[in-house]
């Protein structure tokens, strides 16, 4: 129990902010997917200039995501498991995310099909990260809920 | 944990150099047959943008037996002029467009490239300049008529001036030695303005005057704001003078930025901006003779059965329908003026047009910003371009001027707006050879001036 106390901070929950954070970007890159979709079967140019304001606002969340991720690598050493592969697949869907912003500049069919294979693959990715993301804070949870059995204090 | 972030790192600075365009530029290609090389869709497209600064005492270069001058300075934005049959000189000024920013890069792009033009306000005016005493210096300098919207395209015919506004074709009743107008235009026909993507609207006078003909830009580069606002797009209009009735003259021009009227022939002729996004070395500029009822391939192809599949969804029997333009001039060059020579120019610029490059933005080697002289030969361009007026781009990168409409003075000099420093060049004869001699000096009063050929052209 000492041990554990000195050992830093308890764990805890994900914080309300980085949750935020993390799940919006699903959303976001989900409706670029699903217009670049529209955009392939319709060839109605609207839906691609959707496809590209999803895709940058999916690229904001995501981003700050990632930056938020980044620091709790070097402040909670405790979630190496997890938390890890919650980082790798942060900054593939980052990196992916933003090759898929730059092909969705380009102009027209320019986008196709790069852009929406990309765009799935994104998509997939970010669901990915936000399962890995809250596992790693579940695991926290258990953590913290045995310190709160064993009368630690949160 | 150190490591894993030092790999987090490396794999965005990977990312990063991996955007990085595969930019291989060539020189620009002339001629009939230019190499049309693989395209290329890089991730970023390459962008170098001109560095604006002041002339100082730099003047653009001009060859042997040539001087330069500045004959106006401090404009709102100088694009095309036209000589009337008196001397005096009309300078349509402006900025138009107003296409909204549809996509996050627009609004990227639009930043970037407005790094490289001149912040001035449009002047949204005609200034007449005038040289009383012909030395060559234009001491005059009035506004002939203002208010008006994103003017360019200018011709005389009929006794009127005409102005392309980037949304109606108007004209002045015109006064020989008139130096205001007398009210406001009376307008010829509205032209297609909405979004107004590529809004200058050139124009040329058939030698009878009786139609007049206007070059409309695409509204966008390969129809990525959809095929509907492509309507009445990327086209000639032919106007009727007297009724204003319009019927398109030849289509599938993506952008015609300038036309003149072949003196002797009475043909039409284009330089015609080509699409972007497919490399450095595509799509050729091209100038051509204007075939009526040709369709010459934007959007669904390039340079006759070259397809782009950017254009969906595609028409084949459109690309199988496209014609050949006569000769491009190098792709991304940004042709904006064109004019056709005479022998007052001297032996060696005597038969040919001259071309105004505005120059490339998005390129990472730079073509354009200069004047050119496309030599023709029985009625056709034969052989490589000749430099005419260079020096807009210093060789540190910093550009001083960008050429846009050229006008040949029958008095002997060639007349270039420059849209960067708003100034008005004047490129003269200064030692005729004796070869070439002038069909006589232009006489004070100008009273037999014919209103076809150079005048009217731009």
């Amino acid at each position: 129990m000492v041990a554990i106390v000195d050992h830093g901070r308890p764990a805890r929950a994900i914080h309300p902010l980085h949750a935020v954070l993390l799940a919006a970007s699903l959303p976001l890159f989900l409706g670029g997917l699903l217009c670049d979709i529209a955009y392939s079967r319709s060839f109605e140019i609207q839906w691609s200039n959707f496809a590209a304001w999803l895709i940058a606002g999916g690229m904001v969340f995501a981003g700050f995501s990632l930056l938020w991720a980044f620091i709790d690598l070097f402040r909670a050493g405790r979630r190496r498991g997890h938390g890890l592969a919650y980082f790798v697949l942060l900054v593939i869907t980052v990196a992916l995310g933003l090759v898929n912003a730059f092909v969705h500049a380009r102009d027209a069919w320019g986008t196709m099909p790069e852009g929406l294979i990309l765009s799935a693959v994104v998509t997939l990715t970010t669901a990915l990260a936000i399962w890995f993301g809250f596992s790693s804070f579940r695991m926290g949870n258990h953590t913290g809920h045995r310190m709160d059995r064993m009368g630690g204090t949160r | 944990m150190t490591r894993s972030s030092l790999l987090a790192a490396a794999a965005l600075v990977a990312l990063l150099a991996a955007c990085d365009n595969n930019d291989n530029p060539s020189p620009p290609v002339y001629g009939a047959n230019p190499p049309l090389p693989e395209q290329q869709r890089g991730l970023l497209p390459s962008m170098k943008i001109a560095k604006p600064a002041n002339w100082g005492d730099r003047k653009p270069t001009v060859p042997e037996g040539f001087t330069v001058t500045a004959i106006a300075t401090d404009l709102g934005i100088p694009r095309q002029t036209l000589v009337l049959p008196n001397g005096d000189i009309l300078v349509a000024e402006g900025r138009g467009g107003s296409a909204p920013a549809l996509r996050p890069k627009d609004v990227i792009a639009g930043v970037i490239k407005a790094r490289g033009t001149t912040s001035v306000p449009s002047g949204n005016r005609i200034t007449l300049l005038r040289d009383a005493d012909g030395d060559g210096k234009y001491e005059e300098r009035t506004v002939f008529a203002d208010h008006l919207n994103a003017p360019y395209g200018l011709a005389f015919a009929n006794g009127q001036i005409y102005v392309a506004n980037q949304d109606a074709l108007v004209r002045f009743p015109y006064r020989e030695g008139q130096t205001r107008a007398e009210g406001p235009p009376e307008k010829v026909t509205d032209l297609p303005s909405y979004i107004n993507h590529h809004w200058t609207k050139s124009l040329a006078a058939s030698p009878d005057g009786q139609f007049l003909y206007v070059g409309i830009g695409s509204n966008s580069n390969i129809t990525e704001r959809g095929m509907p606002a492509e309507a009445d797009r990327a086209m000639v209009w032919e106007i009727d003078a007297r009724t204003g009735a319009h019927r398109p003259y030849a289509t599938g021009l993506r952008n015609p930025t300038a036309l003149a009227i072949q003196p002797g022939t009475g043909t039409l002729w284009a330089v015609v901006n080509e699409r972007d996004e497919l490399g450095p070395n595509l799509v050729p500029d091209y100038l051509t003779s204007v075939r009526e009822g040709a369709f010459y391939g934007w959007p669904y192809s390039y340079w006759g059965q070259n397809v782009d599949p950017r254009a969906q969804p595609q028409k084949p029997e459109m690309v199988a329908a496209a014609i050949k333009p006569d000769y491009a001039l190098g792709s991304h060059v940004a042709a904006l003026g064109v004019a056709f020579s005479s022998p007052v120019m001297g032996e060696r610029f005597a038969d040919g047009v001259f071309v105004g490059e505005h120059g490339s933005w998005n390129r990472s080697v730079p073509s354009g910003y200069k004047v050119i002289f496309v030599p023709f030969r029985d009625g056709a361009p034969a052989g490589d371009p000749v430099e005419v007026v260079t020096g807009f781009m210093g060789e540190d990168g910093h550009t001083y001027g960008r050429p846009v409409g050229v006008t040949v003075d029958p008095k002997g000099a060639l007349i270039v707006a420059d849209d960067l420093s708003n100034t008005v060049w004047r490129v003269a004869v200064s030692e005729r050879s004796p070869t070439a001699q002038a069909p006589a000096e232009a006489p004070a009063d100008m009273g037999s001036a014919t209103t076809d050929g150079n005048g009217s052209s731009n």
